[in-house]
């Protein structure tokens, strides 16, 4: 057994650190399309005080740390891209604490979002929390480090937004708190009145510190909901559309989906309406209130409400939505990756034309979907594009499409999500240079061995 | 065949991780990932070592195969992938094994098993004159009986599925019904040596089965166990077999509809697992339910995870001989246990043999034999009849 390995076992125990050739490999890779490069160590801590000696290990071996909750961005941001150690945080899966008074919860650094919404549903049924459209083996803390939305982002923003508090083991192994825990035993806000801290966190990836704690947001759950899809042929329309609903401020969810599978869908744009009440009045007033709020679409003929079946609407009502995963394997390929920049709703309809061009062009299988984010100041838009695992042209031709994607939207002004290491480089090469020298201070003043998760928010 | 469509096939697992989980999210419901955490022993994770095998990427080791064979085909995967591959799953698993046995590069513990159950007849490599030594006068199937017994391997040589076989043909007896075993001629049924991938041997056994079968003249055949039920009903029909198959606690379900099982009061608090080969193979869910409820007094408490959720015991696959999910309070069986009790139940009540097996020994582990008792569902028949307890 090799130095780094042994110290690994004493710290975490023999069953929960490895060097096989299995983990190696696994954890070597995403199901996107970035190259993999295997780890040389995985290893599962449970606790706070095991992540402290392991980064600190780290840092003494000059060994590099990557901190995974499921792996699931599909952007290869869990690659470890110079080998080292990759941290799999889902042993750490308690649920600490639910306020119910306050509506927030406090989550170890692995729980995972199915996990969470188990609980809430069984023990705290008024309470809700931003479940993503992701698999429910994601992880709260991974979906805020990377900036997550779920379906709630459309009143309340993005999942990171819903931050009220974090323990986070800093890059030298010092555990910091951050937010109103950080002063008290309560975990009310993640910074004001305080300066916020938690944006030294939040969004880098992992490069700045590992989250071993999450204090979360939670919401009211309401005893109905409900599903409206209107459907346009217009793509210039939707964000007058959208505009138009977000105003009655009536809505949960609004999510915009174009694909060109089955056919029957092909050349629509659907508006999905998530509308939830705690009464068939307040369910009833709300759906009329949208209904007003399109009505001249309507009667213009430029819009309509489609009828849905019945396994569609259980389709879109799950959360998460179970059938969105199922996209990856929708021409028996297992394999799809999206580009997902966040934009400003007036580039909808040129998204929209770009990710069905580039399907063309690249022939691939698209879906072109979005999520609008926080009422309409913004929405994530989703190249997604499918392909076949055992295609290597194939993987090549949906890479292209999406870095082609990707520099479009960046053109645009957009801003790229989940960024893999290219669009990283995309964005700061576009970023202000004040800006990005302002971020790299803080990386190299946070994390001065380079240890976190080398490869990633790294200036040349 | 089979290990052809694996191998075209295996890459569609996009290793999303809904295969870990039951229904509700609540824990995880792999018993390899539970026990193990690594995600590479997930379904996921085996399924892209595999793929990764196949391209050359992964080369062969023990500890490949190891990982391949702790899964224990429970099908908690393909209830809840969302593929439409979701079906074959096990069947891919099936396939890569098949391919390792084919190439001779299995763990040690495989390899034991089908040497004993190719030179014994079962895997335990006890004496086939011993296989009917739990038989205690019952008698050899006749021409004109109703039903043939399988007892099976671990109803013949486990001590925990030799009482177990008894109380069933003690209960049998009882309701008058026709029936006899094979005896010392019984044979392996074969599942685990499918599930496995030894699939020369699969054959040799059916076909052993078979012609015993129709020299027999066998028209009905009731099982002790709900492995040996599967492969029975699901893979004998296209090697030859024209019998029909029952589980015995669909046939115990009928008898007691019928009023020929008659039950006096039996106060227990019992739980009930739900066997992965009888209720997620089979969607037999509510006939052992049944038999518990027409028990005068008898209270049946549900454990959170049950019927197409429930949690694997960890035997299948050969497992409650190889035990390669053993160790430490997170074997599968210790915390379907810690389940059990958690309900409140004095009593784990099971329908299958491996289960009994493998819960007699956690319950032991976990501390609890002096609180909870596991029995299998033919004993608390056994016990609530008349004639036993007064």
């Amino acid at each position: 057994m090799n130095d780094v390995l042994e110290a690994l076992v004493k710290i975490v125990g023999k069953d929960f650190a490895s060097n096989h050739h299995e983990e190696r490999y696994f954890y070597g890779r995403d199901p996107g399309l970035m190259t993999p490069h295997e780890a040389d160590y995985v290893v599962m801590p449970k606790t706070t005080e095991e992540v402290q000696q392991i980064v600190k290990l780290a840092n003494k071996e000059k060994v590099s740390i990557v901190p995974k909750g499921a792996g699931l961005a599909l952007t290869g941001l869990v690659i470890p891209l110079r080998g080292g150690i990759v941290m799999d945080m889902k042993r750490m899966d308690k649920i600490i604490e639910v306020n119910e008074g306050a509506r927030y919860v406090v989550v170890e650094g692995g729980v995972s979002n199915g996990a969470l919404r188990d609980h809430l549903n069984k023990h705290y049924p008024d309470l809700r929390h931003s479940v993503p459209e992701a698999p429910p083996i994601t992880t709260i803390a991974a979906n805020v480090v990377i900036h997550g939305q779920g379906r709630l982002t459309n009143q309340y923003g993005f999942n990171s937004d819903m931050v009220n508090g974090l323990e986070v083991v800093l890059p030298t192994g010092d555990v910091c708190k951050i937010g109103s825990c950080s002063v008290g035993p309560f975990w009310f806000s993640k910074g004001p009145p305080l300066p916020d801290l938690s944006g030294l966190f939040l969004g880098w990836l992992g490069t700045t510190g590992i989250l071993t704690k999450v204090g979360l947001k939670l919401y009211p759950k309401k005893k109905m909901k409900d599903l409206e899809i209107l459907v346009t042929d217009k793509e210039d329309l939707i964000p007058y559309i959208i505009y138009k609903i977000t105003h009655t401020e009536m809505v949960e969810d609004l999510a915009i989906w174009a694909q060109e599978r089955p056919l029957m869908f092909r050349g629509n744009y659907h508006i999905n309406i998530f509308l939830t009440a705690d009464s068939e009045d307040e369910l009833e007033m709300k759906r009329k209130m949208v209904y007003d709020s399109v009505q001249a679409y309507v009667d213009s003929r430029d819009a309509g409400f489609m009828t849905i079946n019945l396994d569609m609407r259980h389709d879109f009502m799950d959360n998460p939505q179970k059938s969105m995963t199922a996209f990856a394997d929708v021409r028996k390929g297992g394999g799809f990756e999206y580009a997902g920049p966040i934009i400003p709703m007036e580039l909808y309809p040129e998204c929209a034309r770009k990710v069905a061009e580039l399907a063309v062009k690249y022939k691939v299988v698209y879906g072109g979907s979005g999520r609008v984010i926080h009422g309409g100041h913004c929405m994530m838009f989703s190249f997604a594009y499918t392909f076949n695992r055992a295609n290597q042209d194939e993987m090549g031709r949906a890479r292209k499409a999406l870095h082609e994607a990707a520099e479009f939207v960046a053109d645009k002004g957009g801003l790229l999500w989940k960024p893999n290491i290219d669009e990283q480089k995309i964005m700061m090469e576009r970023m202000d240079p004040n800006t990005l020298e302002l971020m790299m201070s803080i990386k190299k003043l946070l994390d001065p061995n380079g240890i976190m998760n080398p490869g990633n928010w790294e200036a040349r | 065949m089979q290990q052809q469509d694996y191998a075209s096939q295996i890459h569609r697992c996009f290793r999303c991780g809904y295969c870990k989980f039951p229904t509700d999210y609540s824990s995880l419901n792999c018993p390899a990932y539970r026990r193990f955490r690594f995600d590479t022993y997930s379904t996921g994770g085996r399924l892209w070592l595999i793929y990764g095998w196949l391209k050359g990427d992964v080369e062969w080791s023990e500890r490949l195969a190891e990982i391949l064979y702790t899964c224990t085909t429970c099908k908690n995967c393909t209830e809840q992938c969302p593929m439409k591959f979701a079906p074959d799953i096990v069947d891919w698993i099936v396939g890569a094994r098949s391919d390792m046995v084919e190439k001779g590069k299995i763990p040690p513990r495989v390899a034991r098993f089908f040497e004993a159950v190719y030179g014994y007849g079962n895997p335990y490599k006890l004496l086939r004159d011993d296989r009917a030594a739990w038989a205690n006068g019952t008698k050899i199937y006749a021409p004109g009986d109703e039903y043939l017994l399988y007892v099976g391997c671990l109803g013949s040589y486990d001590e925990n599925g030799q009482r177990m076989a008894r109380s069933l043909a003690d209960v049998l007896n009882a309701a008058g019904v026709s029936f006899g075993i094979l005896g010392n001629d019984e044979e392996c049924c074969g599942n685990e040596v499918y599930m496995m991938g030894e699939m020369g041997l699969f054959q040799t056994l059916v076909e052993k089965n078979n012609q015993k079968f129709k020299e027999h003249g066998v028209k009905k055949i009731v099982t002790l166990s709900p492995h040996a039920y599967n492969v029975m009903k699901n893979r004998y029909p296209s090697l030859g077999a024209s019998f029909e198959v029952y589980h015995y606690s669909q046939l115990l379900a009928d008898l007691i509809k019928e009023n020929k099982v008659k039950l006096s009061p039996n106060k227990a608090k019992v739980t009930y697992q739900d066997p992965c080969f009888l209720g997620r193979y089979n969607q037999i869910y509510e006939e052992p339910r049944k038999i518990l409820c027409s028990i005068p007094g008898l209270e049946l408490m549900e454990m959170e995870k049950n019927r197409a959720d429930a949690f694997c015991c960890g035997g299948g696959s050969g497992n409650f001989i190889m035990d390669l999910l053993a160790g430490g309070q997170d074997s599968p069986a210790r915390i379907r246990i810690r389940d059990a009790y958690a309900t409140g139940a004095d009593t784990l009540a099971v329908a299958c043999p491996s289960c009994l097996a493998m819960f007699t020994d956690a319950v032991k582990s976990e501390g609890l034999e002096d609180k909870l008792t596991v029995k299998d569902i033919s004993q608390i028949v056994l016990e609530s009849l008349p004639t036993r307890r007064h």
